[in-house]
């Protein structure tokens, strides 16, 4: 079961990898993960939760960690209205998979933070566990996918200079 | 017609012209990465692909984040990342110099026509000198140190237009904080923001340096200037070659697939942005008597010489209020030292400031000094996000030098035109 951390405000770099703990490992980083926003995300969240934001998702600092903790503490993909570029980027270079909301559409009222949700990939679809209620993400062109598939950017290079 | 945009990346992927929208791979002319972002990142990565960097004299690495030393987890960070600017023989390498954004163009190194990743969001800087320059994070840059490469999406160009003529004590923070309350945070969609106007063209290279440096804050991927004879001086002075071509680069003319948003510089006043946005910005005079305990003229975007030129105008020949702290940090060696000789960091002393070493700091929460909970700033810096700045409760506002000085001469937030007439 995943579960949905949904977030109305434009979540920045800062709140997901705050400057002091830049430093330290990315597992004590990960801890103040969206502390200064919601305090008991980086102690609740799950392997296989999805996240879902507003607009400018990740905008602020180049920090690939903003994107990283996310992946270490377990999020399966991130959802939002719209990301900023660099930090869109940092999500697909490692592997996690990063979708839009459809423009000019709405999340049924049903998805709501804490719903049990089901994320399929393949079709870019996210339902509402055990009722039909779903919403159709904007698709990843097909390169992106291909980099998500192979795991992200690195994995993606190591099979180019392989198959040189 | 092609914007300068679609004209650097067409040469960048060997191309005669490119149309937004497109996916191109680009070669990469030049790579800047720092302390934090860099070679401890880089590193492992680069070892798992068994790859040196496709070429040592297209990187830069600049420290400025871990700056001063200050525990032995950033004192293995500096080491780290000296070995490995030996391993690769890299011989553009800056150590606490000052911040990249500002060392990287005073050491000569952009020019207009080249096509530049760095590993920081305030990347788009080198957008002043005419070059299409972007931050990326730290595994698809050590994707460009692999392969020299990158791909891109063509960028729609966005202009920001500022006709006439800004008025004493209103400056290139003014403008852009004004820019980021009119467009958004999310205005730039990540395409190519190109400045324009009579008043873009009569700032100095160091006040162009902040529109291109905030283009970050609008949201775009690179925040471009056109260059003209003052780039070209810079360039010359910072012992730079000028490519040949340069001229051709002068390209600003609007096209069939670019819009515009006009302002005006001559109806501008000063701007203070209120937590946690740079969007949210007002007149100064909508915050006046705003009390706060730290006035901070630091960083890539507010510390550079102009900053310091423009904050010791103000504080010449005054006193900081009792209950407020001054910290200054140069943001460049460079800067530093043509302060001191111009007689500039004198007068900042002479006022009560405080100086603290040329790197990132507070701005970016790093190092002691970092704002205390429940602290409010006001900051000559770029961004006043919630928490970025250091603790979670503190709140940074953001102003021009100016505006700051002034401020910190009254003990409250003040349009600096109110000191200055008296």
């Amino acid at each position: 079961m995943s579960r949905l951390w949904l977030f109305e405000e434009t979540i920045n770099t800062d709140v997901l990898a705050p400057g002091f703990y830049m430093k330290s490992p990315l597992a004590k980083l990960s801890q103040h993960c969206l502390e200064a926003v919601r305090p008991e995300f980086a102690s609740k969240v799950k392997k296989g939760d999805v996240l879902l934001a507003g607009d400018n998702m990740g905008v602020g600092s180049s920090r690939e960690q903003a994107a990283e903790v996310l992946k270490f503490l377990g999020i399966s993909c991130i959802i939002a209205k719209s990301f900023a570029g660099i930090f869109y980027r940092n999500a697909i270079n490692l592997g996690l998979p990063a979708f839009l909301l459809p423009k000019d559409s709405q999340l049924p009222k049903e998805f709501v933070d804490g719903s049990s949700v089901v994320f399929d990939f393949e079709n870019s679809i996210l339902f509402l566990e055990g009722s039909g209620i779903h919403i159709n993400l904007e698709p990843l062109p097909t390169f992106l996918q291909e980099l998500i598939n192979d795991g992200g950017l690195v994995p993606h290079l190591e099979k180019r200079f392989d198959e040189k | 017609m092609i914007t300068l945009a679609q004209k650097i990346i067409a040469n960048a992927c060997n191309r005669s012209k490119v149309e937004q929208g497109e996916v191109v791979v680009c070669s990469v002319d030049l790579a800047m990465i720092h302390d934090s972002g860099g070679p401890r990142r880089v590193k492992p990565i680069l070892e798992k692909l068994n790859r040196k960097v496709w070429n040592n004299e297209k990187v830069v690495v600049v420290t400025d984040h871990y700056v001063p030393i200050e525990s032995e987890e950033t004192r293995a960070i500096q080491e780290l990342t000296k070995k490995w600017v030996l391993d690769q023989d890299i011989q553009n390498f800056y150590d606490q110099q000052g911040i990249c954004h500002v060392v990287v163009p005073e050491k000569g190194h952009l020019k207009p026509g080249m096509f530049c990743v760095g590993g920081d969001s305030h990347s788009p800087t080198g957008g002043a000198f005419g070059a299409y320059m972007f931050g990326i994070g730290a595994t698809e840059m050590a994707g460009v140190l692999a392969t020299g490469e990158i791909w891109l999406k063509v960028p729609k160009t966005i202009f920001i237009k500022w006709k006439g003529k800004l008025n004493n004590l209103v400056t290139a923070k003014d403008m852009m904080l004004a820019t980021c309350r009119k467009i958004g945070m999310g205005g730039g969609e990540y395409q190519a923001i190109q400045y324009i106007g009579e008043a873009i063209y009569d700032l100095s290279i160091q006040d162009r340096m902040t529109l291109s440096n905030m283009a970050a804050e609008l949201g775009a991927q690179t925040g471009l200037i056109a260059p003209d004879d003052k780039t070209i001086d810079y360039i010359k002075n910072s012992g730079g070659t000028v490519p040949e071509n340069w001229k051709s680069f002068r390209l600003d003319e609007p096209t069939s697939d670019t819009s515009i948003n006009e302002f005006d510089a001559s109806t501008l006043s000063p701007q203070i942005a209120a937590p946690h946005s740079p969007e949210n910005s007002e007149n100064a005079n909508e915050f006046a008597n705003t009390v706060f305990d730290v006035a901070y003229i630091g960083a890539c975007t507010g510390a550079k010489y102009v900053d310091l030129a423009a904050a010791a105008s103000v504080l010449k020949g005054r006193k900081i209020a009792s209950g407020i702290s001054l910290k200054v940090a140069p943001a460049s060696l460079k800067d530093e030292k043509q302060a001191l000789e111009d007689g500039i960091l004198k007068i900042l002393q002479d006022a009560g400031a405080e100086f603290l070493p040329n790197s990132c700091g507070i701005c970016a929460g790093y190092g002691k000094d970092r704002l205390a909970e429940g602290q409010v700033c006001l900051s000559s810096t770029a961004r006043n996000f919630q928490g970025r700045m250091g603790a979670p409760t503190s709140e940074v506002y953001l102003a021009s030098p100016y505006t700051v000085a002034a401020s910190a001469v009254v003990g409250k937030m003040t349009d600096p035109r109110e000191l200055m007439v008296n």
